[in-house]
């Protein structure tokens, strides 16, 4: 029977299953990391029970550390004592860790590709929703709760129930200065915050091929934002290109095995999705959010919707967005001056995101009264911009480039922005206060990100490249 | 290990009208540096409830005395975002023992059934119905019966049923637990691992 790519690598990892019963589905990799993490342990240790399988879980610092001054010890006390307990837990139960001053460490879904770590083929989990990213190597890989970090590391094992399937496609040339975030931030616009719940997404079209690893991750990533359980993308020869050689992927003859494997994995052409989507690249524009989730957004030279156009159960959530934002319906955003900017995140904060950055960059500076963060994914990250002086041309336009960690993308650390200002950020979410009490947000590309740095105002990339 | 057994019940509610709310208002990120599972409730909601300088809000539902109970209803899409489990955590530590709405965010969803706190699937016109009803009479009491899967507005024949999945009901009802049920499976686990590793297909 014709198989979906979901359905093939699903398949292949259920233990057992019955009727009316989730599936006990077998989990190859696991990450954990500091905040999600230390009642699972709790629970093991209640239970006097080992983890299953110490060798298939890995972990590292990344959610609550600092960003400055990583040698010195942590101010912070109950920080300090979260990012011990992990180092303690690790220790205690046999599991891997890249913890702060190790040269891997990194937002978990930087550090795993980048390591070789995440396969194709493979179900990998995490406790954290964007997981997803994964997906990108063709792989099911999605978010768990803390319940659920426990309950993989005492079987290497899950409870799911097997979602649907929704293809996504998008075809055709992407615009100047239209990245994989604007691909991104325009599907969920188009099907909203809660569009994709109960669904697990395949992207496919060309448009979404001819996109890098980095692009590729990009998309996957925000795949929970419109309430996907995951995404991902049929490896090929840009997959296979990025793994090989990377410090943890097959080697020798365990690669060649491995590789037959991979080219196996796409979905069949008369395999059934429950759903399927087509878009055409070519409306694509820079996009940008205005309001207080991620489907709130819009083309960056658009006018912010008005009320009226917005379904009637929504027009109070519209408002309240706008109130939170401080902006009117039926204005443009372009142009609106801006206080931080943040380039970061594991949505982007790759290698590939910074050196677009320093291009962009080079040879100009930033508005004097904007603050720019760049906040590196990874250790490995932070060294790559160092070896090829990005970090030169960084320090040249007046941005600050720390070291790695989620910072304010979730504003747990003293990475916050303060109440009240407006941040273009190239993170994931826009929730309020999620970059500090009463932040702003708008979330864009990093090509945007950049232009408004320059200007100090919301500006269309597009009248920088031309 | 047991978890908490989900009993019956008849409560008064609390009305938030307020859709896709994400786990970084039912818990936001600077309140996550805990780990244990208890406390959370203090700040449940923090930033709705408190103004900057820790003042309550007196425009927020939690803040109003004529609102009580342990069922919170809510907007449809709650609990997207985040897959932090401290939401679930918070919300129960603070009393509630059920949630309603039109809609679910999936792992808000599993954690909350994890943790005996009881999800409700509404249709968006009973949703609808039970925020005017409370809008008129905040003493008005649902009944939340999970073995038979239905609310009632106590006293009334205004009902719908809801669904839950078979397994996850019995746990609920039973405290059963899935690293028990997962755990009763190690054989056929490490059969898994032995097919798998032959296969190569690592
Ligand atoms: S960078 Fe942001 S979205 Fe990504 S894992 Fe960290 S907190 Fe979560």
């Amino acid at each position: 029977m014709a198989k979906t790519l979901f359905d093939k690598i699903w398949d292949a990892h259920v233990v057992s299953g019955r009727e009316g019963f989730p599936d006990t589905l077998y989990i190859d990799t696991h990450f954990i990391h500091e905040v999600t993490s230390p009642q699972a342990f709790d629970g093991l240790r209640k239970r006097g029970i080992p983890v299953f399988r110490p060798a298939q879980t890995v972990a590292t610092t990344d959610h609550n550390v600092p960003t400055l001054n990583q040698h010195l010890p942590i101010k912070e006390e109950l920080s300090r004592r979260q990012i011990d307990m992990l180092s303690t837990n690790c220790q205690e139960f046999g599991i891997e860790l890249f913890g702060l001053g190790h040269p891997y460490q990194g937002i978990v879904h930087v550090m795993g590709p980048e390591l070789g770590i995440t396969l194709p083929g493979s179900t990998i989990v995490c406790g954290d929703s964007h997981t997803s990213t994964h997906g990108a190597f063709g792989a099911i890989a999605f978010g768990i709760g803390t319940s659920q970090v426990e309950l993989v590391l005492a079987t290497q094992c899950l409870l799911q129930q097997k979602p649907k399937r929704m293809k996504i496609e998008v075809n055709g040339q992407l615009g100047v200065g239209v990245s994989a975030k604007d691909i991104i931030l325009y599907i969920i616009s188009q099907l909203s915050a809660a569009g994709g719940t109960g669904y697990f997404v395949e992207y496919a079209g060309n448009a979404i091929q001819n996109l890098s690893m980095e692009g590729r991750m990009t998309i996957c990533n925000m795949s929970i934002e419109m309430g996907a359980r995951g995404g991902l993308i049929a490896p090929d020869e840009t997959t296979f290109k990025y793994i090989k050689g990377r410090k943890f992927a097959p080697k020798g003859a365990d690669w060649d095995k491995a590789l037959a494997y991979w080219k196996t994995l796409y979905s069949d052409v008369d395999a059934l999705f429950d759903k399927i989507l087509r878009f055409n690249a070519a409306d694509i524009t820079p996009m940008i959010t205005y309001g207080t989730n991620p489907g709130m957004g819009m083309g960056i030279d658009e006018l912010i919707p008005l009320a009226a156009t917005q379904e009637v159960g929504e027009q109070a959530s519209h408002q309240k967005a706008l109130n939170y934002m401080g902006l009117k319906e039926g204005t443009p955003l372009l142009n609106k001056p801006i206080d931080y900017v943040f380039i970061g995140s594991c949505t982007n904060s790759r290698i590939e995101d910074l050196r677009e950055v320093a291009r962009l960059v080079k040879g100009r500076h930033k508005a004097d009264q904007v603050t720019v963060w760049i906040v590196p994914g990874s250790k490995m990250v932070q060294q790559q911009a160092i070896t090829e002086g990005l970090d030169k041309i960084f320090e040249a336009a007046g941005f600050e480039l720390r070291e790695p960690g989620c910072s304010a993308c979730l504003g747990m650390n003293e990475d916050k922005i303060p109440a009240g200002k407006y941040c273009v950020s190239t993170s994931n979410r826009n929730f309020e206060g999620r970059q500090g009490p009463d932040s702003r947000t708008f979330l864009v590309s990093p090509l945007t990100a950049v232009a408004t740095a320059i200007t100090g105002k919301i500006t269309d990339v597009r009248s920088l490249l031309s | 290990m047991a978890t908490k057994i989900f009993k019956n019940l008849v409560s008064k509610m609390v009305p938030l009208a307020i859709e896709n709310i994400d786990t970084d208002q039912i818990i936001p990120a600077r309140f996550l540096k805990a780990t244990t599972r208890e406390g959370f409730g203090e700040n449940l909601f923090r930033d709705w409830r408190y103004d900057t300088h820790g003042q309550p809000k007196y425009d927020f539902v939690l803040n109003q005395d004529v609102y009580s109970g342990s069922i919170l209803v809510a907007g449809k899409n709650f609990g997207c975002g985040s897959s932090r489990e401290h939401a679930a955590w918070a919300l129960l530590d603070y009393g509630f023992e059920v949630v309603i709405s039109s809609f679910f965010a999936d792992i808000f969803k599993g954690n909350a059934l994890n943790n005996g706190l009881l999800p409700v699937q509404v249709s968006d016109g009973f949703l609808d119905r039970l925020f005017h009803e409370v809008s008129k009479n905040a003493g008005l009491k649902l009944e939340v019966d999970l073995q038979e899967q239905f609310v009632r507005i106590a006293g009334t024949s205004t009902m719908e049923y809801f669904e839950i999945n078979p397994y996850k009901k019995a746990c609920l009802l039973n405290g059963y637990d899935d690293i028990d049920y997962v755990l009763s499976q190690r054989d056929l686990i490490e059969s898994y691992e032995r097919k798998k590793y032959l296969s190569k297909n690592l």
